[in-house]
């Protein structure tokens, strides 16, 4: 292998002269620790590397070995339900090296699987193909893949049992008669796509339990959406949410440069959760990618490549994916400082040019696809972005919108009201929805479209009229303009308000959405005709029945559709009641 | 002793607090230095960079007095490092560690590197039990959680050194542990009036006896003052994790902390990023914050309430941006409520504490306790709305429910948010429930109907129409 020596070192970046040959992107191991980096620059006399841990204590002079390879990981059954950093090493447990994290090589170590054969001897595999089964202790059922590029006929199978996951299952002979051992585990690298034999179109939604997300703006399989909020509106509050309950299989999360305090809540929270479609605890759906904001900063650049290819792994089984990557600026910003160190030309905000084609090769790798075994699989992508003082105008922000196709724009005013998801619905959109509404009607939810558009349609309105309160005063509008007022303010109460922390309200199945959307949507269509009948906004609010409904969201649990139809039936008889004494009065 | 690395007559370049020297040893990144002056006075420094020919010295004193000819340098070969023990206590160092309160240096138990390391996450206990401070506007719609780490964003003139202090003589656990609490208070770049004050307050209210301070004083130089958050931080983890007590540290002001980043930073000639600041802010403040937690298996828990002052009362500027993506909530005060009189000035729209959901509630302060906070945040966000449309339309424009949450506005920044005496949580409870006896129960959309009964149900609903 080629080696180097230090000439200067400044934070993560190290510059030294090499002896050998050195290729862009290859992963490189620095002293006697083992440190980890990657070749970011050549030239004839020196090469750049971005070491991935704490550089205390490199000097000059210390040797570095090169590894002829890029940057990979380590892809196989042991990750499902595990922590690990930006580079995919297991941080291991504190009984075995104590409760800090300690720059130097992290040696994986082999765990044994139980392994079942779905294929025989002297079948002809291809790239991708599917060669057998493990059940891991913990989680689900995952696939062995044969790596993209290897194929051939299958020698030397091993019979079902316990295999430790670096020991050859099977041998591939392929034309050139060259042997291919194929293990459980394989190595890939992270900044290069796994590929796939077609990209499909997205048809389905991928549901996350959140009314404002489903029902308003919806993201698709294989979609990708942004939550761009200011500190304090909920950002993680809501990818942790979605982490929770949305319908995915296998969830990727990457805490990257975040709080190290909300990840234990996570692992704490994700260890006792059960996850409602399979009754196993959440923890088992997930790999959880954590590099905190003290840990090494240019980890943090490697992280969101490390999540994504994970990711692909999962979806290569035929797997639905979802990664959620909190937070995106983070990462942008360890561009922004690994690209000052090496004195790169600054762009948009100090960070480097590239900044907009590295989002789009992160974003680009979300897709619903046909895997190269024929199955189907997805990966949905969602990242957090924290935009200084939370003006959507910065350029990780700006960018990010020409990659992705939903849009949750969290909003500081409703996060000071508590209201949560701060998803301010005039702010965001969803350019899947057209696409997504068949889905719905197919589900039995046929006016999900037509309700969608009336509701959008009313915020709006709101918006509107609540600017023109501001010249007129409230008392001044006609009662039709405040019945939309009231009519608004149920909607965001009743509707789109969804703690996270109520147990009753924290996930909402696609039945229960609709219903409720259906409720408010009678609602709102007979409160326009008695108020049409001269019946005052005022008196509408005052019934029990309109407190009833404001408060549905958080009484009414999952399944009690009777409750439901009675407070729909409740509604009739009030407003029916209300009309006729109003006709009283009126003859009076 | 062993024997340390010297090197002498190899400066050749003082620029700043930066000292160059030409490289003739074999030294590291990061590590500690002492450099003597010709004119004796023996100043601490760390390595800043090294390449092949140079070796870029912070020195963290003032460089006056250095001069290239007879200055030597004495390398530690290793980051530098804080002497702690058990009599840490009740004692005052500088911001580099050293004792200036005239008593004994304190008997060395543990050397720790100042910069700590970074905490697994998968070693971090996720942060409950809640730490009252005395305050409402903190306890009951802010809890601070022991473990947390939650700021306090001031401006110039507002009166957060009297909030930390009280906090600092108030705050407490419940009775059993009472004894494990410490306090560690860092001042950093304070003017020497703002240091005396700290010193006698805290002697005053008997707060020094469970507590440490540190004191870099405005005219100390700045590369120092990067240092003091990471002594007292150092000191703070040895009493939570070695003497398993729960600590919380208090620094203030963080933003000349900051400053001092950056001056050091434009005296390294680095590219800077937004309004001046270096581009690696954020990791920095990380990298002091992020050492707020607590570790599984072990009994201490370490607090942060950094205070850091807003240039021009700016919630956007760099320093207290970077902050509040870091910490877990922030608590702002306003200087309209401090104009009004008006004390703790809390701004509590603005303010979160993120982890308080984990710190309140059954068993911990009051089952219904968040349902009380998120109602009266809802009813005063609200009463902000009436109170913005009275401004233009006058209150005569505004509907009786609106005149109704602008009169709650009023009574709840007065009654709830105001209060000179440190208050209990249970207290703060019971006037927030009063609070909301001004409201329409038709309006309490955060309450169930059950909770309404039980805290607002004896007392007559006000008039309706």
């Amino acid at each position: 292998m080629s080696q180097a020596i230090i000439e200067w070192v400044s934070g993560p970046v190290v510059r030294a002269r090499p002896e050998g040959a050195f290729v862009m992107r290859e992963a490189v191991r620095v002293g006697e620790q083992g440190l980890l980096g990657e070749v970011i620059r050549i030239k004839e006399s020196e090469i750049v590397i971005q070491v991935y841990e704490d550089t205390t204590g490199l000097r000059p002079g210390i040797q570095i070995e090169g590894s002829g390879q890029p940057l990979s990981v380590r892809l196989g059954p042991g990750i499902l339900g595990g922590t690990f950093d930006g580079l995919l090493r297991p941080i291991a447990d504190i009984s075995v090296d104590g409760p800090w994290v300690k720059p130097g090589a992290i040696e994986h170590v082999a765990a044994d699987f139980y392994f079942m054969p779905q294929v025989a001897e002297g079948d002809a595999l291809t790239p991708g193909a599917i060669i057998g089964r493990v059940k891991p202790a913990r989680g689900r059922e995952q696939r062995i893949l044969v790596p993209p590029g290897t194929s051939g006929v299958v020698e030397e199978l091993v019979a079902e049992g316990e295999y430790r996951d670096d020991v050859p299952l099977c041998q591939l002979r392929n034309e050139d008669d060259k042997r291919h051992p194929v293990t459980m585990s394989h190595q890939w690298p992270v900044r290069r796509p796994r590929p796939v034999s077609a990209r499909l179109p997205s048809d389905e939604p991928m549901l996350t339990g959140q009314r404002v997300i489903d029902c308003l703006f919806p993201v698709a399989r294989g979609g990708k959406a942004a939550i761009p909020g200011g500190f304090g509106t909920g950002k993680t509050v809501l990818l942790e949410t979605l982490a929770k309950w949305c319908n995915a299989d296998v969830i990727v999360y990457v805490g990257c440069g975040e709080r190290g305090n909300e990840l234990a809540g996570l692992l704490e929270e994700f260890a006792e959760l059960e996850d409602p479609r399979t009754g196993r605890l959440l923890l088992e759906r997930t790999v959880l990618i954590a590099n905190t904001s003290n840990m090494p900063v240019a980890a943090r650049e490697a992280s969101i490549y490390t999540g994504v290819t994970v990711a692909e792994y999962f979806r290569d089984q035929g797997y639905d994916v979802a990664l959620m990557a909190d937070s995106t600026s983070r990462w942008a910003e360890a561009l922004r400082e690994v690209s000052g160190r090496l004195g790169e030309l600054p762009g948009e905000g100090g960070y480097p040019a590239y900044l907009s084609s590295r989002l789009a090769d992160f974003y680009e790798r979300a897709a619903k696809v046909r895997t190269l075994a024929g199955e189907t699989g997805s990966v949905t992508l969602m990242g957090a972005v924290s935009p200084p003082s939370g003006d959507f105008s910065e350029p990780v922000t700006s960018h990010t919108r020409r990659y992705i196709r939903s849009f949750w724009a969290l909003d500081t005013h409703r996060a000071h009201a508590r209201f949560y998801p701060a998803i301010h619905p005039l702010h965001s959109y969803s350019t899947d929805a057209g696409r997504l509404a068949r889905w719905w009607h197919a589900e039995g939810c046929t006016h999900w479209e037509e309700l969608r558009t009336r509701f959008l349609t009313l915020l709006d309105e709101q918006a509107r009229l609540e600017r023109m309160a501001r010249i007129i005063g409230k008392d001044a509008m006609p009662p039709r303009q405040r019945f939309i007022l009231m009519c608004a303010e149920l909607l965001n109460e009743g509707f789109l308000r969804q703690s996270a922390f109520s147990e009753i309200d924290r996930s909402a199945s696609p039945a229960r959405q609709a219903v409720m959307m259906r409720i408010i949507g009678e609602f709102i269509e007979q409160a326009e005709r008695v108020v049409a009948d001269g019946v005052l906004p005022e008196a509408i609010a005052q019934l029990p029945v309109f407190r009833r409904l404001m408060r549905m969201s958080e009484e009414i649990p999952e399944g009690q559709w009777e409750e439901f139809s009675e407070l729909s039936d409740e509604l009739d008889k009030s407003m029916v009641g209300l009309v006729t004494s109003n006709q009283q009065t009126g003859e009076a | 002793m062993f024997a340390r690395l010297t090197a002498e007559g190899a400066a050749n370049r003082v620029e700043g607090p930066l000292l160059f020297l030409r490289r003739t040893l074999d030294v590291g990144y990061n590590e500690a230095v002492e450099v003597e002056g010709s004119d004796g006075i023996v100043r601490l420094g760390r390595v800043a960079t090294v390449d092949d020919d140079t070796i870029v010295i912070e020195v963290l004193d003032d460089t006056a007095g250095l001069a290239l000819a007879g200055t030597r340098v004495r390398f530690f070969g290793e980051p530098l490092k804080f002497n702690v023990g058990y009599g840490i206590l009740d004692r005052v160092f500088n911001g580099v560690g050293e004792v200036i309160d005239g008593g004994p240096p304190i008997a060395a138990e543990k050397s720790m590197s100042i910069d700590g390391l970074p905490m697994k996450p998968v070693a971090r206990e996720a942060p409950k039990d809640f730490l009252e401070t005395g305050v409402s506007a903190i306890d009951l719609m802010n809890s601070l959680v022991r473990g947390q780490k939650l700021p306090l964003f001031s401006g110039g003139g507002l009166p957060h050194d009297q909030i930390a202090m009280s906090i600092a003589a108030n705050a407490r656990l419940p009775s059993a542990e009472a004894q494990e609490f410490a306090i560690v208070f860092a001042g950093i770049g304070v003017p020497h009036e703002s240091a005396e004050y700290f010193q006698r307050e805290m002697e005053r209210s008997g707060a020094l006896e469970r507590s440490v301070l540190f004191l870099n004083l405005a005219s100390d130089s700045s590369a120092q003052r990067l240092l003091t958050p990471r002594y007292a931080l150092t000191a703070a983890e040895y009493l939570a994790f070695h003497e398993g007590k729960h600590v919380l540290v208090i620094l203030t002001d963080m933003t000349n902390y900051c400053e001092a980043l950056r001056e050091v930073s434009a005296s390294r000639g680095e590219v800077p990023s937004r309004k001046g600041y270096p581009g690696y802010m954020y990791s920095d403040l990380a990298t002091l914050f992020e050492r707020a937690g607590r570790i599984k298996g072990m009994p201490g828990t370490l607090t942060q309430l950094p205070i850091l002052t807003m240039p021009n009362d700016d919630i956007g500027h760099p320093i207290p941006d970077l902050s509040g993506y870091i910490t877990e909530g922030q608590i702002v005060l306003d200087r309209d409520l401090h104009r009004r009189g008006i004390y703790p000035p809390v701004k509590v729209l603005p303010s979160l504490s993120r982890l308080m959901k984990d710190g309140i509630g059954e068993g911990m302060t009051h089952r219904d306790h968040p349902a009380l906070a998120a109602q009266l945040y809802a009813a005063y966000a609200r009463a902000q709305q009436a109170r913005i449309l009275a401004s233009v339309v006058g209150e005569d424009g505004l509907t009786e429910v609106d005149r109704q949450f602008l009169e709650f506005g009023s009574h709840f920044e007065s009654n709830i948010i105001a209060h000179a005496e440190p208050r209990p949580v249970e207290d703060s409870m019971a006037v927030g429930w009063e609070g909301l006896k001004h409201l329409p129960r038709n309006e309490l959309h955060r309450l169930s109907d059950a909770q309404i009964e039980q805290h607002l149900g004896h007392h007559d609903q006000p008039a309706e129409e």
